[in-house]
């Protein structure tokens, strides 16, 4: 039966007369298709070389050639050297120790090379001072593989040769010598005694130079503060673990405060040890911070207060107040007052044992924490040592400025700073600059400055120059070069040499030095060896007097109006030198997890009243709108982060943002705070409005906080730690088996049968969460090691970053985290829970902080293996979950499977690839990969292998020299425990039972992440103790 | 049962051709190295055929020779000025006297003034020759008798044609062709012989199998098609047999067993490892500690090469490896590394050699020489095979996982005298149950162990 039923579209079709309808029911496309003009005209197809046949023929043959090509195997090359270096063994690395220093960054760091190529930066034990790397120093490896370093030395932009450079910069120094026309020798801070020699040789040949040293982040009031003090010009050299109680007002110790580098000292008083023998209390110090903006040091406080700037100066003024009992006026906030009392009665019953630090950007407040500091006798500033790797001027330097302008200095000579990018006053010094008869610019890149200066001298890397240092008071490095110069440079101090006259090179110079100065006698070859000598000279410091109690009013006279900017420098970027690595661009800051960005951060009550806004799109992504930042007449456009535990009243902007010249497209990102860095005072009044424009972040952590889940972040206070049992507070998880409530950890509840594990190596990797600061040097060193890939600014917003090891970083909704377990036991009933649960997403205005590395835990029961179609995941006995590129398919089972998403995908291929053009896809910037790790391609699934090869590496050593591995030998294997410089990562064999590891295993602060999963992990976590102890 | 008897035979007869082949190489090649012996690498046997028949005060020149070798071959050469002058025909030039005290001791012939002493010294860069005064005169004239032997000239074949065509024409070779044409003559009778009867019986079968058959009997080709199943079957068969053979032909993909490219510098591992017995990580020293092998930088090869500038070995006239070519190949590791022989130093003007890489692993396999050579102290030969026999180089095994692993399962642990082995050794064997383990139970079949 047919079926007559008539369906219509519209009503339209209603009227038969309807020209639409009738004109679709003849045409099914109402327009006309081109198809006519295409193909119908037949001279153009006709005059057309190539027709149909031609066409199906090339198609053939380009078929036929590329898959016959395809049967046949590249010839591979093989070249080896003429006459083989002695040391150097294809497949085997070579080490030399060197150190850094780039004005920002002071170090004394070893060098992996493999067949003659830095691969790697290792942390330098031997050396007593300043012997951990950074994320920034881990990092300088591929600075030296950049493709946009300067390739050789330039007069007026055209290329020229060094000779001819040397001839003519000598020349011209020899005219304005005989006119007596004044030069500045602008540069960075060398901390280098054999460098300061040489400047002052240059300087006594050439009267008419003078010397000023610029720091692009100055520490000028803080160095002027201690020579009013002690009659020094340097900084202090702090010990942390020897105080009980430190309070920092505004100062990031963990972070770049006065170069960096306090976080191990820190840490050895931050982890509570039981002793077991004599049952001793564990304890550790009690660490106040003080401060605007959220930094990492605020971040492992024991109690932060946030405070504006103007607050903070208050407070130290009233602090002092306590202390020295004189009544110092200002006005706080009376639960600040309280607080700032029991900060001050804690200092004084501390005693000697009681620190204080600032990092106001004012002279004042530095007198007066060393006048705290005296009158608390406090042990933890030494005495006997300072540090020297700050030596900035400001007034030097601005005078410079204004001499340039007026024509009194008519030369300017620069090594190691980029004024052009960095000066708040830029266009006047550019002025300047072209006013002046010379000006020649060392630097590694054609940057802002070399570009506009008529000679741009290229300047090796560290790499691969000579020089020394002296970081410490009486401790010296040596900086020695670990491969051949890539380009055509020379160091600064060479081109000095041959200004001179001189015929000899900076390394007879620097050993000479030595030789008579500094090494007592001792080998040369040893101390080159070493990379460091510790002298037996000590200084000893003398106070001076002053009136403090000036500088304490004057500091509680201070007074904001509107909104206080405080600038800072970021982890990952420090002062922006190494802008062009994409290895920094791509790291997320600690505290935002924000990548490839700078941003104002501002508290949520400002935001809020400013009318600021965050948000999250559909696919997760952070978003924000723009704040129009007026500092001083400086109008900046920023996008925002709404930053938890940001005072009120402060906002913060990081530097070394914004570069433009010598820099890849994709590394011009964010923008340049320096603009708003008048007078070099990183606190500055500012207005802000909102501006109307939508900024897409690069955000890896889209979730901020725990929402009660104590079960990823186990944290108790010191005194629970000392008096409860641990049942109390790291009680073994219970899991519901027949509905009986049964330990995890009970073989009952496991589905898989035990395997013995106890025979060979096992390896684990401890972690403590009271030892990790969140600095991120492990997050660089791992993808040094592992040659992971970088994948850009977009790629990361789609949540497809590469990293192998990240840093969760999680804010407490409540006060604190045990506030919000309390909150999250109390829901009761669904609508209860839909409410409560929705305020916890959002952090407290001045939350708790915490640091989680999470690397693949390498579960002895790993959900991804059973999961794996293609078995490309498998376990080995030794505990590492391993893991076949060549063998995975792709399907992401593994990843889905994964409970703590550690798993990454390559979704596209990251090398010799136009779109992803970062290191990777150059031919210098893929000599930094490490040749015993594999690049995976596009379609499979990588993650951290517990660094195997390094793993298989020690015990192949031990394997030929026919020998056990040697205790504690496997903790360096794996490039983040190598990388932490505060203990907190430690690898090791834990069947070795002398082993570290085997010993932290053991502790009563061990538990796995989501141990409820059961999935034995191989990486242990040691619960967060914070110190909320009375003092 | 004509093609049947055909089949054989042809067989029989492919047997025999590929028999004779054989001798006849064994022939050939036991006559080449007769040829070689009396024909260029003479010296040796015929002067100790000259001693045994000369009387005892006679020069010994198979001893000089040796004492050659000994004493003076490291500075000088026969024909060539090396550290110290050619010495071929010394003895004409200075009397013996006088040679007898130079060689004794030099030096002291220097200080006192000898004038031709004294001209030698200036002439050589002022390098005195060592003293030799272990070295009796009698030994002395034995080195000089050898310096001044000149090898009798070999006998030119007749009609002037090139030593590389006696090979073939000579007798006992005749014989075997001669031979070998018989038997094919016989062979090609036989088969004749065959053929015709099998001929002379065809029409009686064609005419009994013409009236058997039925007219209306429908072609086979149609009978198949019609047949169903039998199609199903064959096509079954077909595919499989197909993915068989495509199975088979894809898993050869990427497998270069065979390999053998023809390298920048003709460089035998048969003259240097064979014939010279030159250890395999002499050359190749980072074997022993390193994942890679190591190509041997060209300042090793000059370790000898220095001193050896002509090639004085066999030759295979056949693949035209004649001393000239081999000596042409040294002159260009020579221009590689930038050696000047005539002043017999470096020019500073190297040009590195871009050899053919034959062993290649993918990059995603980590292989170590280290773990194999050092720690399991396995031979070169059992992964590279006989190196030293190879004229040119070639990759022997598959180098697939298959292979590897195959071998960690066969092999076992070395644990003698590494402490390393001692205790998980003797853990595991007891778990396993076995006395000794092999690489397998120790792990080595663990995916993690060869990728990351």
């Amino acid at each position: 039966m047919g079926n007559h039923k008539k369906y219509w579209k519209s009503e339209v079709e209603l009227s038969s007369d309807n020209k639409m309808i009738s004109d679709l029911k003849n045409n099914e496309f109402i327009d006309e298709l081109p198809v006519n003009t295409l193909l119908g005209d037949k001279n153009n197809l006709e005059n057309s070389s190539t027709n149909r046949r031609d066409f199906l023929k090339y198609l053939g043959f380009s078929t036929a050639a590329a898959t016959l090509a395809s049967c046949e195997g590249p010839v591979n090359r093989s070249i080896p050297y003429v006459v083989q270096p002695e040391r150097i063994i294809p497949g085997i690395s070579n080490y030399y120790a060197t150190s850094i220093a780039d004005g920002y960054d002071f170090a004394n760091i070893l060098i992996k090379t493999r067949e003659g190529r830095p691969i790697k930066i290792l942390n330098n034990s031997k050396a007593e001072v300043k012997s951990s790397a950074n994320a920034r120093v881990q990092a300088s490896v591929l600075s030296m593989y950049d493709s946009m370093r300067l390739k050789g030395p330039t007069a007026n932009g055209e290329v020229t040769s060094w000779d001819k450079l040397n001839n003519d910069v000598k020349s011209e120094l020899n005219l304005m010598l005989a006119a007596n026309s004044e030069v500045v020798l602008l540069t960075q801070t060398f901390a280098s005694p054999t460098t300061s020699k040489l400047i002052k040789d240059f300087l006594n040949k050439y009267p008419n130079i003078r010397h000023v040293v610029y720091d692009a982040i100055s520490d000028s009031k803080a160095l002027d503060a201690f020579e009013i003090t002690y009659g020094k010009r340097a900084l202090p050299i702090y010990d942390f673990s020897k105080a009980d109680v430190i309070v920092s007002i505004g100062a990031d110790f963990l972070g770049d405060w006065q170069g960096g580098g306090h976080d191990t000292s820190y840490v050895k008083g931050r982890v509570p040890l039981k002793n077991k023998i004599t049952k001793e209390k564990a304890k550790m110090s009690k660490h106040f911070q003080l401060e605007s903006n959220m930094t990492i040091s605020g971040a492992n406080a024991d109690n932060r207060i946030s405070l504006s700037p103007t607050q903070q100066k208050i407070a130290l003024a009233k602090i002092y107040g306590h202390i020295s009992g004189n009544v110092v006026s200002g006005k706080l906030p009376e639960n600040i007052e309280i607080q700032i009392k029991n900060i001050s009665n804690s200092l004084i019953k501390s005693g000697n044992k009681g620190l204080i630090i600032t990092g106001l950007d004012d002279v004042n407040a530095h007198l007066l924490t060393h006048k705290i500091n005296d009158l608390l006798k406090s042990i933890s500033i030494k005495k006997d040592e300072v540090s020297l790797i700050k030596e900035g001027n400001d007034s030097e330097v601005l005078e410079l400025v204004s001499d340039l302008n007026s024509g009194k200095v008519k030369g300017i000579i620069m090594c190691g700073v980029n004024p052009v990018y960095t000066m708040p006053n830029s266009d006047e010094f550019v002025s300047g600059i072209n006013k002046a008869q010379l000006s020649i610019c060392f630097s590694m890149k054609n940057d802002e400055t070399a570009s506009i200066s008529k000679w741009a001298a290229a300047c090796p890397h560290y790499f691969e120059s000579w020089g020394d240092n002296e970081m410490v008071s009486g401790n010296f490095s040596l900086t020695q070069p670990t491969i051949r110069p890539l380009f055509d440079t020379m160091q600064f101090q060479d081109c000095l040499l041959k200004w001179m006259g001189s015929e000899n090179s900076f390394y007879d110079l620097i050993k000479e030095n030595w030789n008579e100065n500094i090494l007592e006698k001792k080998s040369w070859n040893e101390a080159l060896h070493d990379g460091f000598y510790k002298s037996n000279s000590k200084l000893s410091l003398k106070k001076i007097n002053y009136d403090f109690l000036n500088a304490a009013k004057n500091l509680s006279n201070a007074k904001s109006n509107g909104l206080e900017l405080v600038l800072y420098s970021k982890t990952g970027m420090g002062d922006g030198q190494q802008a062009n690595n994409p290895w920094l661009q791509e790291f997320p800051d600690p505290i935002t997890r924000v990548s490839w960005d700078n941003y104002l951060t501002v508290s949520k009550f400002d935001a809020k009243k400013i009318g600021l806004k965050n948000q999250n799109v559909a696919n997760g992504a952070l978003d924000s709108n723009y704040a129009n930042i007026n500092a001083s007449g400086v109008n900046m456009k920023v996008p925002v982060i709404i930053q938890p535990g940001q005072a009120r009243g402060s906002v913060g902007l990081a530097f070394g943002y914004g570069k433009i010249n010598g820099i890849k497209k994709e590394m011009q990102v964010g923008v340049n705070a320096y603009r708003a860095y008048h007078n070099f005072n990183s606190l500055q009044n500012v207005e802000i409005s909102p501006i109307d424009e939508n900024h897409e972040f690069a955000c890896v952590q889209l979730h901020n906080t725990l929402m009660g889940r104590g079960d990823i972040i186990r944290e108790t206070t010191l005194e629970v730690f000392n008096t409860k049992k641990v049942s109390e507070w790291n009680a073994i998880t219970k899991v519901s088996l027949n509905h009986i409530e049964t330990p995890v950890n009970s073989p009952e509840v496991d589905l898989w049968d035990e395997f013995d594990r106890s025979i060979g190596h096992h390896f684990n990797l401890s972690i403590d969460l009271n030892a990790c600061t969140g600095c991120g040097a492990c997050v660089i060193a791992c993808h040094a090691e592992n040659n992971v890939p970088v994948v850009g600014k977009s790629e990361v917003r789609r949540s497809r970053d590469m990293h192998w090891l990240r840093i969760d970083r999680y804010y407490s909704s409540d006060e604190s985290f045990d506030g919000d377990n309390k909150t999250k036991d109390e829901i009761n009933g669904l609508s209860d829970s839909l409410s409560v649960f929705g305020e916890m997403e959002n952090p407290s205005e001045n939350p708790q902080v915490v640091f989680q590395p999470v690397m693949c835990q390498h579960c002895n029961h790993a959900p991804c293996e059973t999961v794996c179609p293609v078995a490309a995941t498998s376990h080995g006995r030794q505990g590492q979950n391993h893991m076949a590129y060549n063998r995975c398919i792709g399907t992401r089972y593994c990843a889905n499977n994964c409970p703590y998403k550690v798993r990454r995908f390559n979704w596209f291929l990251y090398n010799n690839n136009d779109e992803f053009d970062f290191n990777m896809n150059d031919d210098l910037g893929k000599m930094v990969l490490n040749p015993d790790v594999v690049v995976r391609s596009r379609g499979v699934m990588e993650k951290c292998s517990f660094c195997i090869q390094s793993t298989q590496a020690i015990i192949l050593n031990a394997k030929k020299e026919r020998r056990l591995v040697e205790k504690d030998e496997f903790n360096d294997a794996c490039a983040c425990s190598a990388a932490c410089s505060t203990g907190a990562m430690r690898f090791g064999d834990i069947n070795e039972k002398e082993s570290k590891v085997a010993e932290l295993k053991e502790s009563e602060r061990v538990y796995h992440l989501l141990d409820t999963v059961g999935t034995k992990p191989n990486v242990f976590y040691h619960v967060k103790i914070r110190n909320t102890d009375e003092v | 049962m004509l093609y049947f008897c055909a089949l054989k035979l042809m067989y029989f007869f492919k047997y025999l051709v590929k028999r004779n082949f054989y001798f006849l190489n064994v022939f050939s090649s036991l006559f080449t190295k007769r040829c070689f012996v009396s024909l260029f690498a003479s010296n040796f046997l015929l002067s100790l055929c000259f001693t045994l028949n000369l009387t005892a005060q006679e020069p010994d020149i198979a001893k000089g020779k040796s004492l050659f070798n000994a004493n003076c071959a490291s500075c000088h050469k026969l024909n060539k000025k090396l550290i110290g002058p050619a010495l071929k025909g010394v003895s004409a030039k200075y009397e013996k006297e006088w040679l007898y005290s130079w060689i004794k001791n030099s030096a002291a012939m220097i200080k006192s003034g000898d004038e031709r002493a004294v001209a030698i010294y200036e002439e050589y860069n002022k390098v005195a020759m060592n003293s030799f005064t272990q070295l009796s005169n009698e030994d002395i004239d034995n080195i000089l008798a050898y310096t001044d032997y000149v090898p009798p000239k070999p006998e030119l074949p007749v009609s002037g044609a090139p030593v590389g065509e006696n090979v073939g024409s000579s007798p006992v070779n005749d014989i075997v062709l001669v031979l070998l044409s018989f038997i094919l003559i016989v062979l090609i009778v036989l088969l004749l012989l065959i053929n015709k009867t099998l001929k002379n019986l065809i029409p009686e079968n064609d005419n009994l199998d013409k009236n058997k058959i039925d007219p209306k009997r429908i072609p086979i080709w149609k009978a198949f098609v019609q047949n169903q199943f039998l199609v199903l079957v064959s096509v079954v068969v077909l595919l499989l047999s197909s993915a068989y053979f495509a199975y088979g032909y894809m898993l050869q993909i990427g497998v270069d067993q065979g390999y053998m490219p023809i390298q920048p510098i003709h460089y035998s591992h048969k003259i240097h490892s064979g014939d010279n017995q030159i250890e395999c990580q002499y050359c190749h020293s980072s074997a022993k500690k390193s994942k890679h092998s190591g190509i041997p930088s060209l300042n090793v090869c000059m370790n000898c090469h220095e001193n050896i500038a002509d090639y004085n070995g066999e030759e295979d006239l056949e693949k035209g490896y004649t001393k000239d070519f081999y000596t042409n190949e040294i002159k260009k590791l020579y221009k590689a590394v930038g050696w000047d022989e005539n002043s017999q130093s470096y020019t500073g003007d190297v040009e590195p050699v871009k050899w053919v890489r034959i062993h290649n692993l993918p990059d995603f396999v980590y292989f170590n020489h280290a773990q194999h050579v050092t720690v399991a102290g396995i031979d070169c030969q059992k992964c590279h095979g006989p190196v030293e026999e190879m004229e040119i180089l070639y990759q022997h095994s598959p180098l697939t996982m298959g292979w590897c692993i195959n071998c960690h399962r066969e092999t076992n642990i070395k644990v003698k005298d590494n402490e390393y082995y001692t205790k998980i050794h003797e853990e595991l064997s007891k778990k396993y149950g076995v006395k000794e383990l092999t690489a397998a139970q120790m792990g080595g079949l663990e995916c993690g162990k060869c990728h990351y």
